[in-house]
């Protein structure tokens, strides 16, 4: 807490203008069906924490790319202290001294955690060898700067999650970095893991090192930011210094109209139960429960809204109600009529569907066209005896598109060629023509923008006026209490708390989803993911 | 596509130059295809084209096509399937034993010679069966394709020599007192000047493109191969579908075995040697991506023409056999190298389609 103090103190003491050590100059990146940035200028101070935030699919992740060359602009320039740079790759990169921790862990799993440090920059002996000492000797001393007890030769796949991030880290400080980049690098850090984290930014602060730091935990960036950045749907919106500005800020910076607006609910009426679960169970290979012998009721018309830290078996729980996870047990009853399938393609014939929580892994067929998709989960519908029927397939694909108002130039055209938000709503396409009772959808808004997020809120709002039973779960507390009618909130694979749509608050949901967890109800604003570990 | 009508003159006008390079490079196994037909009918005039020669390359050609076509299916399914060659071995052989031989029965020290056509359907079965059991293995015990079909090459393959100690079955005209004559006449035989064998490529190509463009199993077969488990949330049942997929290969190389063993009336143990090779460099050829979910049926048969066309040609033109194996490694190269080309450019046309429409 003194540090952070002292930082305060530090950055007000700042008076003149910081020296800039490296400046993004008009960047646009254009992917396939989506432009990512558009004309963006980002300077990045000496020695500063300079903070990146806004909402998933605004365009952090994507500038954070093209400065450490894992992406190239498609236009725009590059400048490191007043000379341009062309970073072709992450070797070019760190040749100039820039460094990154990805988001996503880009450790490999079966090596050591001495050879992931030391990956494609060996130390050599007499250039043809491993230095195995020497590399030995160097992890171990960053290892302890990070003050953590890990093992150098230990494999990182038998490494808890927060290690392996710590590992990630060890990998960039291993190299003489000038720039650091930063994404989500607290994500799956217990809080004690975070404060070692923060200290290792000061000590490299004070070195003269800028790093890029980008979270979506607003209190925390205000914590170790200098500076905040502010990007919403690939647009710079403003830069701020952090002793200016507030939570409530960049919230609005962020969501640029006031967050409400975003959620349409309309009032629709609650009709009988439609779906019973008894002691779904899901067993935790190893010992203890992923789903802890959960039992609810959801109705015809209503939005039951799961509510959950990361690993607390949310999506588990879904996944084994649309039969993904044959160790799952327990009963379910739909229509009061028990289902004994335990087959996905079974459940989706007696209508519990999932739109699952990763649409690139789970949820869409790659290499198929638009068209492909929508239909690949109801081909029985538009057979005649043996053969598909074109005309009853285009009605089917027509009729979606319309409804879901999918944009699509042409339906035979790849789904990669469409927007995140767009490719989700297919997915939901595809889930609806199975013409399913109970609707599940798994974090159905992450990483789409503002306007798809919108529609998507619309879409589940005319499902549940037409009767079908919809679980909707989501990580943003706003999204889970703005749409549902009643929350269940899942903490270590059990039912914490039911919240009727007038009881929840967000306090509430969170104080519900950190029992078991031992820590208090610190209300966090984004919802976000959880410090704790994630199992 | 009621957009791209909508658009004005101009800009369809731009799309339908793009999507004339694109045709272009769609169709490159068939462009290729007629060059090189243009090439050995202009160096070989006029031997190349006489409809004796024609004939002769249709049969090489219906052989590795309908290996193609089977292998077609795997490879959609981002499988693949090596046991092709000795399956085509062991079905020539198991007709030749069941036509010279029969089916002894020690039990009751008789030998039951079974009909000509009984003899075609059990090899069939066989052959399909063993299909099943490479896809058997390759579900149920999650072994790769690759290793699960490389251990069916070799066990297929001993079998068909274990038959006959490693002899040949000669002479497989039957007797006409057992009723089991007439198995020559599927290789020799000719239905309006057409060799059977040429037929049945023909009514192959045709049903697999039925069933890969028409039918929710081809959809599945496709939607495997782009994302398996994308494809078991929406339902399919990927078990069931692979192991069709690796019986439909089993299949199609039952009928070429016994092609083979037809046309030579004779079966000989190392039938079909490497004859898998052909039939994966057909399918790639013929623009299927060996990491499934995209190819076509159409495009094998382009493929396998191609392959078969060269071959001949090649050997007419008298090229050593060394420089033949030469020019074929780098024409299946440079066909993967253009695919990947075509992939591109049709990302960047689906983008652009998109990006109109804003």
């Amino acid at each position: 807490m003194s540090e952070q103090a002292a930082l305060t103190q530090s950055s007000e003491m700042d008076t003149g203008a910081d020296t800039v050590a490296l400046r993004a100059e008009n960047i646009t990146k254009v992917f396939p069906g989506t432009i990512a940035l558009d004309n963006v200028s980002f300077n990045v101070y000496q020695g500063k924490v300079n903070v990146l935030v806004g909402e998933n699919g605004a365009g952090k992740s994507t500038l954070m790319k093209i400065l450490a060359g894992v992406e190239q602009p498609s236009s725009g320039h590059i400048f490191l202290e007043g000379k341009e740079i062309h970073v072709r790759n992450i070797q070019e990169a760190s040749r100039h001294g820039i460094g990154i921790i990805f988001q996503e862990m880009t450790l490999c799993p079966n090596l050591s955690v001495v050879e992931n440090i030391y990956l494609a920059r060996e130390v050599m002996l007499r250039g043809v060898m491993i230095d195995k000492k020497a590399q030995k000797k160097q992890a171990a001393e960053l290892v302890t700067r990070l003050e953590q007890k890990i093992d150098p030769d230990a494999q990182v796949s038998e490494l808890r999650i927060g290690q392996q991030q710590i590992v990630e880290i060890a990998k960039a400080l291993a190299q003489e970095v000038r720039i650091l980049i930063m994404d989500e690098p607290t994500s799956a850090l217990s809080a004690t893991e975070v404060e070692v984290l923060f200290r290792v930014i000061n000590e490299l602060k004070s070195r003269g090192v800028s790093i890029i730091y980008i979270s979506h935990k607003l209190d925390e960036l205000l914590q170790i930011g200098d500076y905040v950045t502010v990007l919403r749907d690939g647009k710079l919106v403003e830069t701020a210094r952090t002793a200016d500005i507030d939570v409530s800020w960049i919230i609005e910076k962020m969501v640029g109209k006031n967050p409400a607006a975003l959620f349409s609910r309309q009032e629709h009426t609650i009709g009988d139960v439609l779906l019973r679960v008894k002691d779904l169970t899901l067993p935790k290979p190893g010992g203890g429960y992923i789903v802890d012998h959960v039992s609810f009721e959801l109705h015809a018309g209503e939005i039951l809204g799961l509510y959950g830290l990361m690993g607390a078996g949310r999506s588990d729980l879904v996944d084994s109600l649309a039969g993904a996870r044959p160790q799952s047990s327990g009963s379910i009853w739909l229509n009061g009529e028990p289902i004994l399938t335990r087959k996905v393609s079974e459940r989706i014939q007696s209508g519990i569907v999932l739109v699952p929580e990763d649409r690139q892994r789970d949820g869409l067929v790659q290499t198929m066209s638009v068209a492909d998709n929508i239909l690949l989960a109801s081909l029985k519908k538009y057979l005649n005896r043996f053969f598909l029927v074109r005309k009853k397939e285009k009605d089917a694909v027509g009729g979606m598109i319309k409804d879901l108002s999918i944009r699509v130039a042409n339906p035979s055209q790849p789904i990669t060629s469409l927007s995140g938000g767009n490719q989700q709503k297919v997915v939901v396409a595809k889930a609806l023509l199975t013409s399913p009772k109970v609707l599940m959808l798994d974090e159905p808004t992450r990483g789409i923008d503002v306007g798809a997020k919108s529609e998507i809120f619309e879409i589940m709002s005319r499902l549940a006026q037409e009767g079908y039973g919809v679980i909707f779960i989501s990580t943003e507390l706003k999204e889970v209490l703005a749409m549902s009618d009643r929350i269940l909130v899942l903490s270590k694979g059990a039912i914490t708390g039911e919240f009727s749509r007038q009881e929840a608050t967000e306090e509430k949901l969170v104080a519900a989803s950190a029992i078991g967890h031992g820590l208090a109800g610190t209300a966090n604003h984004n919802g976000g993911t959880n410090p704790n570990e994630r199992n | 596509m009621n957009a791209t009508n909508a658009l004005p003159a101009k800009q369809s006008q731009r799309i339908t130059k793009t999507s004339l390079l694109q045709f272009l490079l769609r169709g490159r196994a068939f462009i290729a295809l007629i060059l090189v037909v243009i090439w050995f009918t202009w160096t070989l005039w006029p031997n190349f084209l006489s409809a004796e020669n024609v004939v002769i390359m249709s049969k090489h050609v219906a052989q590795n096509a309908l290996l193609a076509i089977g292998m077609t299916f795997v490879i959609l399914t981002g499988g693949i399937d090596l046991s092709v060659g000795s399956l085509v071995g062991l079905t020539a052989m198991i007709s030749g034993m069941l036509i010279n031989e029969g089916i002894a029965i020690p039990a009751i020290g008789l030998i039951v010679y079974p009909h000509t056509w009984t003899i075609l359907v059990i090899s069939i079965i066989i052959a399909t069966f063993m299909g099943a059991v490479n896809g058997f293995i390759i579900t149920r015990f999650n072994v790769a394709p690759f290793i699960a079909t490389l251990g069916m090459m070799y066990v297929a393959r001993g079998f068909a020599g274990l038959l006959n100690n490693g002899y040949t079955f000669a002479n497989l005209v039957g007797r006409p007192e057992l009723s089991n004559t007439g198995f020559p006449k599927l290789g020799a035989g000719e239905f309006l000047g057409i060799n059977y064998s040429i037929w049945l490529m023909v009514i192959f190509a045709v049903v697999a493109w039925f069933i890969t463009t028409r039918t929710p199993f081809g959809r599945h077969v496709y939607a495997i191969g782009g994302n398996e488990r994308s494809a078991e949330l929406s339902g399919v049942r990927i078990k069931r579908t692979k192991v069709f997929v690796y019986m439909i290969s089993g299949f199609c190389c039952a009928f070429v075995g016994l092609i083979i063993a037809s046309q030579l009336v004779a079966a000989h143990p190392a039938t079909g040697n490497t004859f898998e090779l052909n039939a994966i460099a057909a399918v790639v050829l013929g623009g299927t991506s060996l990491a499934g979910g995209r190819g076509s049926i159409g495009g094998t048969l382009i493929g396998a023409f191609v392959i078969g066309v060269l071959g001949d040609g090649l050997v007419m033109s008298n090229v050593s056999s060394f420089w033949q194996m030469v020019i074929k490694g780098m024409v299946i190269v440079l066909a993967v190298i253009i695919d990947q080309v075509q992939a591109r450019m049709q990302e960047r046309i689906a983008l652009q389609q998109q990006q109109e429409l804003r």
